[in-house]
């Protein structure tokens, strides 16, 4: 029997094994992955793969890094929490509740841009936001749109308890807007435009009301990141250099432009319609001035209140500065000793000041 | 002995059916265990104590923002919609699988439509789904009998088929009407074929109930386990998945009992799975 049991076990461990791979192992290595997933923002990622300029950065420092799409956005988070990932592009606020309140430290190496006017509110037959009142309001629930929703709310005096939040598929937003139940919709580019573009579609709210609150960063695996500075080195240098080409306005650039538009599914005029609601951070010198602002830190009370209120900053988080924040000033927000995400300038600063 | 003639003892044979949970759950214990070592608050694989604790606050602790009791609303709300959804396929797939099965002409129309029909994956349909019945309790409802029924009425239409022709000559050489063989010969011959369809059909049926409650929803056991994956919540997502389980294993079990109980004839021949 005991040696039944003891057969049992070896067998239990043999099939437990790669699920107990421990997420980033804190040792110096030369193979890196980062994954990202489809967004205006997020495009020059594919680029970098594909033009081989992620190559060329990655040989100098003498390491490999595989850049990973991604068809899920919340996968591409889960897949990087749960170790399979260096690194993974997501919003200031998924970054928060997702690896750094699942306990992985987390470091916002590239902060890319943020969304001005990219996720918006659209009122069907209504023009004014207050008119939401009462209302069924179709969206991604705990998502982006869902703070966006909070934020407008509160601009008008309304609470969410004045509106029923229905948790509504991305991928199923348009074909749902069609319907005659939903009246309101909560949600990001390009599905916004395809619905504002709708007849009786009034856009009544954007993240242009609440500007720099909607941030997409790389993020990294901290300890990672401390073992490998090269790995750093190598993302932020092939990232800027895409960047300045996008924004050269060279035949080049627009070569680029053009293959990240073919990639998103539109064409260049349609990208760079995105590219107009989204305030891209095009040079590392802007980049490093708006992660040092003052602003920063409201902006991740805001988020750690909001999500800390619909009860995801983790069970037994007694409070929403349960998970610290810390800033590059070396100022913190919420427990010190808890910080589980940093946001972090040096990378940037050396490129700006083009140490790469 | 050859061990095909080796049967095991009652204890034997019950301990035997619980090794593979129990290896599954060492399993599971272990390689948790090696994540948590390393980052306590791991979310991927959360300890038993954890899942317990998540799955106590689900069960009776009201809710902070809306005081209820989350696990008992989302449970009763997707057992309505899988309840609902299931009958009506069942209505559906006695009737016109009886015509089907028992009157020649209703074969030849509805046979080749019913079969093509049972082949069009449902959720490739799913916004015409949303036009024609909207987004609320109607689109889950339809999604559930669009994807069952139509395959449930060919089990039931081949359960007709099945009967020996001999017993509809035998009723229809003693004067039968065809309403009199339809009620006392074909349907209690049909019955427990279609328990058994039904049954078979409640694993598609709790797939389209989930997929219906991830699209659009305000509650559910689907609702809940695609909105808390937004923040990688296993702790709440794997004692669902275990409580869905139960669920469905207890209802397979129950309609079972029943055809056991209502047509023990049917069950003559040695035991079933």
């Amino acid at each position: 029997m005991l040696k039944r049991l003891f057969r049992c076990l070896c067998v239990a461990s043999v099939v437990a094994l790669p699920l107990a791979q421990t997420p980033a192992l804190a040792e110096e290595k030369s193979d890196f992955k980062v994954c990202w997933s489809i967004y205006v923002g997020w495009m020059p990622w594919g680029y970098l793969q594909d033009s081989g300029i992620m190559k060329k950065w990655a040989d100098k420092y003498g390491i490999n890094v595989e850049i990973v799409q991604i068809n899920d956005y919340v996968e591409s988070i889960n897949q990087y929490t749960a170790g399979a990932y260096d690194g993974c592009s997501m919003t200031n606020m998924d970054a928060l509740s997702i690896p750094a309140g699942g306990g992985v430290e987390t470091t916002a190496l590239i902060v890319g841009d943020y969304s001005n006017g990219n996720d918006g509110i659209v009122l069907k037959d209504k023009s004014a936001l207050a008119d939401i009142k009462g209302q069924n309001v179709n969206l991604v629930e705990l998502s982006v749109s869902h703070y966006l929703l909070a934020r407008a709310l509160d601009s008008v005096g309304l609470s969410e308890k004045d509106v029923t939040v229905v948790n509504t598929s991305d991928a199923d937003m348009v074909a749902a807007y069609a319907t005659a139940d939903v009246t309101s919709v909560v949600t990001w580019n390009p599905l916004l435009s395809e619905i504002a573009a709708q007849p009786n579609a009034n856009p009544v709210f954007d993240s242009s009301g609440i500007p720099g609150e909607i941030i997409d960063i790389m993020m990294v695996n901290t300890e990672t990141l401390k073992d490998n500075p090269a790995f750093g080195k190598a993302l932020v240098g092939a990232w800027y250099e895409v960047l300045e080409l996008m924004a050269s306005g060279t035949a080049e650039g627009k070569k680029a432009l053009e293959e990240m538009a073919a990639a998103s599914g539109t064409d260049l005029a349609g990208y760079e319609a995105q590219l107009g609601t989204t305030r891209m951070f095009y040079t590392p010198a802007d980049a490093v001035a708006f992660t040092k602002s003052a602003d920063l830190p409201k902006t991740m009370k805001f988020v750690a209140e909001f999500l800390f209120d619909k009860g995801i900053l983790g069970e037994g988080a007694p409070s929403p500065e349960f998970v610290g924040v810390a800033f590059p000033d070396g100022s913190t927000y919420g427990d010190t000793n808890n910080v589980k995400l940093r946001f972090d300038t040096s990378y940037m600063q050396m490129a700006a000041e083009g140490a790469m | 002995m050859r061990i095909i003639n080796r049967n095991p003892s009652r204890l034997t044979n019950f301990y035997l059916g619980l090794l593979p949970f129990a290896v599954t759950a060492a399993a599971y214990m272990i390689a948790s265990h090696y994540r948590r070592l390393d980052n306590p608050s791991d979310k991927l694989l959360p300890s038993i104590g954890d899942m317990g604790a998540s799955f106590y606050r689900m069960a009776f602790v009201p809710d902070r923002r809306s005081g209820d009791l989350l696990l008992w609303i989302d449970t009763a709300d997707s057992l309505w919609r899988l309840g609902f959804g299931m009958a009506l396929a069942t209505l559906f797939a006695l009737s016109i699988g009886l015509m089907i099965g028992f009157i020649p002409h209703a074969r030849s129309a509805l046979a080749p439509y019913i079969a093509t029909f049972s082949l069009i994956p449902p959720v490739t349909v799913l916004p015409i789904l949303f036009i024609i019945f909207g987004l609320g309790e109607a689109a889950k409802i339809a999604l559930i009998v669009i994807g069952t029924a139509p395959v449930m009425t060919r089990a039931t239409a081949q359960a007709v088929m099945d009967i020996p022709r001999e017993l509809i000559i035998k009723a229809e050489t003693l004067g039968a009407s065809v309403l009199q063989m339809l009620f006392r010969v074909v349907l209690p011959q049909t019955l427990p074929r279609l328990i058994t369809s039904l049954r078979l059909a409640l694993a598609p049926a709790w797939i389209f109930l989930i997929s219906a409650e991830a699209i659009a929803s305000t509650t559910g056991l689907g609702y809940r386990i695609f909105l808390v994956r937004r923040y990688l919540a296993m702790d709440i997502i794997l004692p669902y998945v275990v409580w869905i389980t139960l669920l469905a294993f207890i209802i397979d079990r129950l309609l079972r009992w029943l055809s056991r109980r209502a047509f023990p004839w049917d069950h003559l021949e040695g035991d079933s799975l």
